[in-house]
């Protein structure tokens, strides 16, 4: 076990997990008004309307598709009969157009970032840091699946996968990690970086995914709160005495 | 039944003069901040006209509002809530700031800083988005006062629904503004549409507001609203509307655009209603019979049962009693003169209109008639059609019948108050010929055009409001003087049983004990003290807890 590897597979899944936990935390009581898509279809919305689909059905794809691969035990899958080989058509045929798609949106949307003025104006720093990383993981992602098409079949269940349940079980299998292919090895660290980013960028908008949206009625009435002056909640610390 | 109430406006457009200060002065409190440019949550448009957004009444087009799917049932017009969530990623929908108009300022620095020379410097336009030079292509009021007609005619979209023959008529028929800010309605479709369940209707007041800290930036509210009165903004990420000025509204001032208004023309008052009755009456399949629809879902604040009932729902007293004095329900209900903007969009507005009459008398005296005259007017009414079946698009769905009632109330109105003036007798005619009564039109036209300000505005203060529930609000809810023995009298069990004595109540009488005796607070009998009451003499015997005695 190299420091390195102590410090990649064994202290920044930790890091990145404190971030990404008190991140979120933070911003939902701190930050409630920062946390928005920050919409930029008022701007331009002819290269949007083919590129954000695209690129969200592409990136959601993936997720599940992390869940399958990643989160889901092997003998779990292998429980409902579906065999290494099966597992791993499944994943090549649905993981490269999902990603293919999240990248080509993703490709899209900068390009239009870029080139739109006024959408071009709205780019803060964060984003363009955080496109650069989300650019990367996906594209090591894809990477990873075509060297897994072409060289493989290689079953990183067996060892990326266990390695990160076992960061949950509070006992990281870093000797693991350590032997992967160099190409799952960088997927890994930037993803990682990726989800320690995520509450401190514009991406927190997906943590605020609507699903409820399906269940509550139409109309939403609400009460005006008689011990509160302004329409939004007080600031802490600044709450009106009694 | 469920009893609500509303705020409501009523603008009377005949006043309007199209002066754009209630825009102004609203764009002055509300939206002049970065990301909020192009907005304007009160704007004036001449009609016929594009409006602004350009074109927003076509609802084939922005799919704003509520439509009927095969079973009856409302449905939002831009798709149910499955749809709303696969399309979330790319609202197809969208306003482009195009379809408003790009913001701009001046380069006025040039003026100072321009090198000498022979040309005047001139301060060039630049876009208040990207800050680059940009042409001035259109404006929230390019056509104001029909600017561009009429090649833009037929970009009207209630235009394209009038015949053909009726259209030809137009640019010599008339001319007139509607002023517009958010409906605040009863079924507001861009509540529906908030998929974070951000935007909410006030249980109190019925006015519709985002929550800024739980918008998301969506955008669905937009597309949802067929009046096209939510709007973006796109420094914040979030969603901004009309807020129908709570804050003035809630210590009883009326809105900045009411205040403001130059034509005074604005009323704003309480109506009551039933909430439960909302969803039937916007479900009507016949648009046209919207607007009666509407009228039924009102509640009349005279009858004692509504009241009763609406006591009963904890609408506060001095809510039910301004609903009885509302300018508002008066011209909505009592004598249907105002009418809502485009019923047929099923959201029930909740800022009327009464139609103007004006087009009309001034065609009338232009082609050589006495346009007083009652029976000439009533005439015109219908030899005019244009204008009727115009405003009927804008008001009726296309029914010209509520919109020629209104027209005839208002003509009566000019007839019986210019014999008035003449001196001539009363005609009970006049009134008789659309149902009033002489009070009735002496009552209306007081009401129309010499109201003073606190006969337009009729706004109960949130704060009286709440008063009640504030003013006992160490004590919890049940009335002070419902349990065993009264004010200030000891439970059964003692001085601290049963229910504890409102501060209100053990203050009145301490301060009538000290202020009609003569001696200290020390009184013999005297309960707890109250070292708020005591008025500092002696040491009443509740002052401090009894020593006790010491133990050897
Ligand atoms: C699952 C629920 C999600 C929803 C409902 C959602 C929705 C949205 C919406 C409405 C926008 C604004 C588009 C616009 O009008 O400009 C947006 C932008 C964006 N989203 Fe998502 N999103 C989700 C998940 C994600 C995820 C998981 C990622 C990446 C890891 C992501 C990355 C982005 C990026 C990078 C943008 C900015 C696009 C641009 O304008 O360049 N989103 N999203
Ligand atoms: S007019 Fe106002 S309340 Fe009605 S749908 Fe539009 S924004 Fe909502
Ligand atoms: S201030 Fe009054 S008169 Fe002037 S445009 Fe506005 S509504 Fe019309």
């Amino acid at each position: 076990m190299t420091s390195a590897g102590l410090l990649l597979w064994g202290v920044l899944p930790y890091v990145c997990l404190v971030a990404l936990i008190g991140g979120t935390v933070w911003r939902h009581r701190y930050d409630k008004f920062g946390w928005t898509t920050r919409s930029s279809e008022l701007y331009e919305k002819r290269l949007l309307r083919i590129a954000s689909p695209l690129f969200h059905y592409g990136i959601i794809g993936a997720f599940f598709g992390h869940i399958l691969g990643v989160v889901i035990p092997k003998s779990w899958i292998d429980g409902i009969g579906i065999d290494e080989h099966a597992y791993h058509l499944i994943a090549t045929w649905l993981g490269i157009p999902a990603g293919l798609a999240a990248l080509a949106g993703l490709a899209m949307l900068i390009v239009r970032r870029r080139t739109t003025g006024s959408v071009f104006d709205a780019t803060t720093n964060n984003d363009k840091v955080m496109y650069v990383v989300l650019l990367g993981a996906i594209c090591l992602g894809l990477a990873a699946t075509f060297w897994n098409a072409a060289e493989g079949p290689y079953d990183y269940r067996t060892s990326v996968s266990v390695w990160f349940r076992s960061v949950f079980y509070g006992d990281p299998k870093i000797a693991l990690m350590s032997a992967t292919p160099i190409v799952y090895r960088i997927h890994a660290a930037v993803g990682m970086v990726l989800i320690g980013m995520f509450p401190f960028t514009r991406l927190i908008h997906a943590f605020a995914a609507p699903v409820f949206y399906m269940f509550r009625p139409y109309i939403v009435y609400r009460s005006r709160d008689a011990r509160q002056l302004g329409a939004r909640s007080p600031q802490r610390g600044w709450e009106r005495v009694r | 039944m469920k009893p609500m109430a509303q705020l409501a406006m009523v603008m009377n457009l005949d006043k309007c003069i199209g002066c754009h200060t209630c825009s102004v002065t609203c764009k002055q409190t509300w939206t002049n901040r970065a990301g909020v440019e192009y907005v304007w949550f009160n704007n004036v448009e001449t009609r016929p006209g594009q409006g602004y957004p350009r074109r927003h009444e076509d609802q084939e087009k922005w799919r704003g509002g509520w439509e009927l799917n095969a079973r009856g049932r409302l449905r939002l017009k831009a798709g149910g809530r499955l749809r709303k969530l696969a399309t979330i990623f790319s609202n197809p929908v969208l306003p482009e700031l195009a379809d408003y108009y790009e913001p701009w300022t001046y380069d006025y620095k040039n003026l100072t800083e321009a090198p000498a020379g022979d040309d005047m410097p001139t301060a060039a336009p630049r876009s208040l988005i990207t800050g680059k030079p940009t042409d001035i292509v259109w404006s929230a009021n390019w056509d104001d006062d029909l600017g561009g007609m009429p090649e833009h005619l037929d970009d009207d979209p209630l235009v394209g629904r009038l015949s053909e023959k009726v259209r030809g008529q137009f640019e010599e028929a008339f001319m007139f503004y509607v002023p517009r800010i958010c409906e605040h309605c009863l079924n507001p479709a861009c509540v529906a549409s908030c998929p974070s369940g951000a935007m909410y209707k006030r249980s109190e007041d019925g006015i519709v507001l985002v929550d800024q800290d739980r918008c998301r930036g969506w955008r669905m509210c937009v597309t949802g609203c067929p009046y096209k009165k939510v709007y973006f903004n796109h420094r914040t990420g979030k969603a901004e509307k009309c807020t129908l000025c709570y804050p003035r509204m809630e210590v009883g001032l009326p809105t900045v655009c009411s205040e403001t208004c130059v034509g005074r023309l604005r009323y704003l008052g309480v109506m009551l209603y039933d909430a439960d009755a909302v969803t039937a009456a916007a479900c009507e399949p016949d648009e046209k019979k919207l607007y009666h629809r509407q009228l039924d879902v009102f509640l009349d604040p005279e009858d004692p049962a509504v009241r009763q009932e609406c006591e009963r729902a904890g609408i506060p007293h001095d809510w039910i009693e301004a609903a009885r004095r509302s300018p508002v329900h008066a011209l909505i209900s009592k004598y249907r003169v105002a009418l809502p903007l485009h019923p047929e969009y099923r959201t029930m507005p909740m800022v009327w209109y009464i139609p103007p009459l004006s087009p009309i008398v001034d065609a009338l005296a232009a082609s050589g008639h006495d346009g007083e005259s009652l029976d000439n007017l009533f005439g015109a009414l219908d030899t005019l059609r244009i204008p009727v079946d115009y405003l009927a698009e804008l008001f009726t769905a296309g029914d010209p019948e509520p919109v020629r009632a209104s027209l005839e109330t208002l003509a009566a109105i000019r007839n019986h108050q210019r014999r008035k003036n003449l001196g001539e007798e009363e005609d009970p005619g006049i009134a008789g010929r659309v149902g009033l009564s002489g009070q009735d039109l002496d009552d209306l036209f007081r009401l129309l055009a010499i109201a003073k300000y606190g006969e337009r505005y009729v706004i109960p203060s949130a704060a009286a409001g709440d008063a009640r529930s504030l003013e006992e609000s160490v004590l919890g809810d049940g009335c002070s003087l419902e349990f065993d023995g009264g004010p200030g009298m000891g439970g059964p069990f003692g001085e601290t049983s049963g229910q504890p004595v409102p501060a209100s109540v053990e203050t009145f009488h301490a301060l009538k004990e000290r202020q009609t005796s003569d001696s200290s607070a020390d009184k013999p009998g005297g309960r707890r003290v109250n070292l708020l009451n005591w008025d500092g003499n002696g040491r009443p015997a509740g002052l401090f807890p009894a020593r006790r005695k010491k133990e050897k």
